[in-house]
């Protein structure tokens, strides 16, 4: 396949699925926000969101504070934040309008609808009460191109693709929805263990569909280290940590390729590391730090990802440096390195 | 001006008997169920995205090229001497390039002015020299006809650098048999469908010597150029990779593409990119459609580019007045087809009467294309063949003329009804290892009434093409 063929499935598949996980996080910090203040400091979670996605520069340059009404403005419609839902829906597009020829027109159909009626949305904006439909929307959207793309897709690397798309982003994401209690507990470690905390959990489980999962797993209270353990062990929970690397190195295994083998290496490693892991070690280490660390690794497989099947700048011939077109649609989020630092 | 040669209609009104079969049919239906099939077609047209981006108007605007039922019909013995003279002509367009990129024997002669072809800014001097396989140039070459007066055929121009259109006559063709099936069971008619594998197969012939298999791609210039539609279409078609600049690449004069599973190697490149962006290093350096390098390993011989660069010097409207010549001096034979008198502006004389007879002449630019950049005497406003008159003056050498010529009419459904309009005709002739085509081509016509231009940029629309099978 061409690399390019291959780039823009890849990036297709990744933006929708920020597209919804970000309606996600959104959602978890709405009833994060909704709930019993823990801390005396405004806009709290809505800080605690920024900061986990990377993007608190930008917005401090064009907002005054991180209010509900502004950062989720920033978040969903902003077309001048690259990680808005708005822009993800929009690279998905454009990925999905370069390659038309090469996805079934269902499939098509489906994003470039998506992007229809996102446009809609950002005319006339989201009203107070339309919060929680807009991200039922997101997520149902999302659902409906996974869909199509299974029901209509022969089993080749053009599905591989999409599907490593949406499985390292998925990672990355689920990653940073878990480290949301740690931005936004950090202030104040006092009220671990009470109301307050079991609602915070209980949120961020729904968040990633997990409430009914955890219910059926351990059948018992919510603590932070079950919570932990279904969304970053649990081989069964389609969106652990685990999971989406499973499926990572499946895909790349079936993908190959002659330039493969860090990339083989690499991914067998974190998953197999994940396989055989356990809940106690990850939090004598820290919580907060594992997640950094794992943040860090799923960046460098993605440039790995780059590099090997897409073929990065830096490999080309010199000449080439001029042809590359200015904008490309596709974009990475700041390396966690960058964020934590 | 001489009333238009209708396509359907003889003089006394009867139907001519290529279209007899049809008139019986469309006799048969009624209004309503042609108004239903034509709203079928709209909407078959619009969901497959059949569209074309227009130049000038709003970014990114596509619109859909107007389909009009009324096939234009081909009786199968005009075509049979269409085809011959196509031939003719394609194979000393070929000789021609291959001649003024080696011996230059026809400038030696003197039956074209060496000037004319080395001072031309079509002639590139980089091709001096350069072997291509089979010393075939023009590989697709698009030669517009018209039919004038009482029926004869005339080549309006040669279209030998990246002739597009195709797509629509097989577009067109698919969309008649959805519409009227009966239609082709009545009817023999002769199949275009095959295009795409005689394309590839022509494309296959032109692979440097020693290349068992050789590796096809269609290279465009990305999404937003106007014929984006067919680039997608016939790579579709073929089954070949449909590139953009940035997969390919450069090494050790082999073309490459990228893939996921490593560098692959392109042995001919169907390009869809004009010469001038084609290499930055070789030509121009600003642009980012094409691939570094490739104009040396085009020289070294390990591509095959179709068509090949420097093919506008054989399809440039001062060149054109000579095509008789070359088919006279590389075939020994007398023209089949004919060409348009023309009147050349470089000089005095033709100038002169020029400037005189604007408002019934057709006055082209020597480069243009696309039905930009031309003046159409007979149905432009005083002020507009003034504003044309200083250009003119400016630049002489830039314009050629010719008679405005009463191109035949075929019946087309327009909104007050059926009514003639004009039309012309584009047949594809591949030229690889043999010369060949499928029957008819692509009718264009000018929807507007008494409008002569047919381009699709000037709001034209298509017809299917049938040539009868006898």
């Amino acid at each position: 396949m061409l690399s390019s063929t291959a780039d823009h499935l890849y990036w297709m598949a990744r933006s929708m699925e920020r597209a919804e996980n970000t309606a996600r996080m959104l959602d978890v910090t709405y009833r994060m926000s909704l709930l019993k203040q823990t801390v005396a400091e405004p806009h709290h979670e809505w800080r605690a969101m920024l900061s986990i996605s990377g993007l608190h520069e930008d917005f401090e340059d064009r907002y005054d504070e991180p209010s509900a009404d502004n950062v989720m403005h920033f978040m969903a419609l902003d077309e001048k934040n690259p990680g808005s839902i708005y822009n993800s829906i929009f690279s998905a597009r454009e990925n999905a309008r370069a390659i038309r020829g090469v996805i079934t027109s269902e499939m098509w159909e489906a994003l470039n609808g998506t992007w229809l009626e996102m446009r809609q949305i950002h005319a006339e904006g989201i009203p107070d009460d339309g919060v929680s439909p807009f991200f039922e929307w997101v997520k149902e959207r999302s659902h409906l191109s996974r869909g199509i793309a299974h029901g209509t897709l022969l089993r080749d690397d053009i599905f591989r693709f999409l599907r490593l798309g949406t499985f390292l982003e998925r990672a990355d994401n689920t990653a940073r929805i878990l480290d949301v209690k740690y931005h936004i507990l950090l202030p104040s470690l006092s009220d671990v263990g009470g109301a307050a905390d079991y609602y915070h959990w209980g949120a961020l489980l729904r968040s990633v569909s997990g409430f009914e999962s955890y219910r059926k797993v351990y059948r018992d209270l919510i603590t932070p280290t079950r919570v932990a353990e279904l969304l970053i062990l649990r081989p069964d929970m389609p969106r652990s940590l685990t999971a989406c690397m499973n499926e990572v190195n499946r895909l790349v295994q079936e993908i190959n390729g002659p330039r493969s083998s860090e990339l083989l290496r690499r991914c067998g490693l974190l998953s197999g590391e994940l396989r055989y892991g356990s809940i106690d070690g990850i939090f004598a280490g820290g919580l907060h730090e594992y997640l950094s660390d794992f943040l860090e690794r799923i960046y460098e497989l993605g440039n790995l990802i780059n590099t090997t099947y897409f073929w990065s700048t830096d490999e080309l011939p010199p000449a080439m440096f001029a042809t590359l077109p200015a904008a490309t649609l596709s974009f990475n989020m700041p390396s966690p390195s960058q964020l934590m630092a | 001006m001489k009333p238009a040669y209708n396509e359907m209609l003889d003089p006394s009104g009867k139907v001519r008997p290529s279209y007899q079969g049809f008139a019986a049919w469309l006799d048969s239906t009624t209004p309503e169920f042609i108004a239903r099939k034509r709203e079928e077609a709209d909407l078959a047209f619009h969901r497959v995205g059949i569209t074309f981006a227009v130049y000038g108007e709003e970014a990114g605007k596509e619109r859909l090229i107007p389909f009009d039922i009324v096939p234009r019909i081909i009786p199968a013995a005009e075509w049979q001497r269409i085809e011959a003279g196509l031939r003719q002509r394609v194979k000393a367009l070929n000789a021609f390039l291959n001649d003024v990129y080696h011996g230059q024997e026809i400038l030696k002669a003197g039956r074209i002015p060496a000037m004319q072809v080395l001072g031309n800014s079509q002639y590139r001097a980089e091709m001096a020299g350069v072997d291509v396989p089979g010393g075939i140039y023009a590989h697709i070459a698009g030669v517009d006809l018209v039919r004038a007066g009482e029926g004869e055929y005339y080549v309006l121009e040669d279209n030998l650098r990246t002739p597009s259109g195709v797509s629509y006559m097989l577009e067109d063709r698919k969309m008649m048999m959805r519409l009227f099936p009966e239609l082709f069971a009545r009817i023999s008619i002769a199949p275009v469908e095959h295009y795409p594998d005689l394309l590839l197969e022509n494309l296959r012939s032109v692979a440097q010597q020693g290349v068992t298999n050789p590796n096809v791609v269609l290279l465009t210039p990305g999404q937003f150029n106007s014929a984006y539609f067919e680039h997608a279409f016939l790579a579709q078609q073929m089954g070949i990779e449909l590139v953009e600049g940035n997969d390919l690449f450069v090494r050790d004069n082999f073309v490459f593409m990228r893939t996921t599973q490593g560098p692959q190697r392109v042995d001919v490149i169907y390009r869809r990119i004009d010469d001038d962006f084609l290499d930055p290093l070789a030509f121009r350096k600003d642009s980012v459609l094409g691939v570094p390098g490739l104009f040396n390993a085009y020289r070294a011989g390990r591509v095959t580019l179709a068509n090949a660069i420097g093919t506008g010097i054989a399809d440039d409207k001062a060149m054109y007045i000579h095509v008789p010549e070359m088919i006279r001096f590389y075939c020994g034979e007398e023209p089949i087809l004919s060409n348009v008198p023309t009147w050349e502006l470089a000089k005095p004389k033709d100038l002169k009467y020029v400037l005189e007879h604007l408002a019934e002449l057709v006055v082209k630019e020597v480069h243009g294309s696309g039905g930009y950049g031309m003046l159409v005497g007979p149905t432009s406003s005083k002020a507009e063949i003034e504003s044309f008159r200083t250009k003119i003056l400016a630049t002489p050498d830039n314009y050629i003329a010719q008679p405005t010529l009463a191109l035949s009419t075929c019946p087309t459904y327009v909104d007050s009804g059926v009514a003639p309009r004009h039309i012309d005709l584009r047949p594809y002739v591949l030229s690889g290892r043999d010369i060949s085509m499928v029957p008819g081509g692509l009718t264009r016509v000018a929807l507007k009434h008494g409008s002569l231009v047919v381009n699709s940029s000037q709001g034209g629309g298509t017809k299917d093409t049938w040539v009868l099978e006898n």
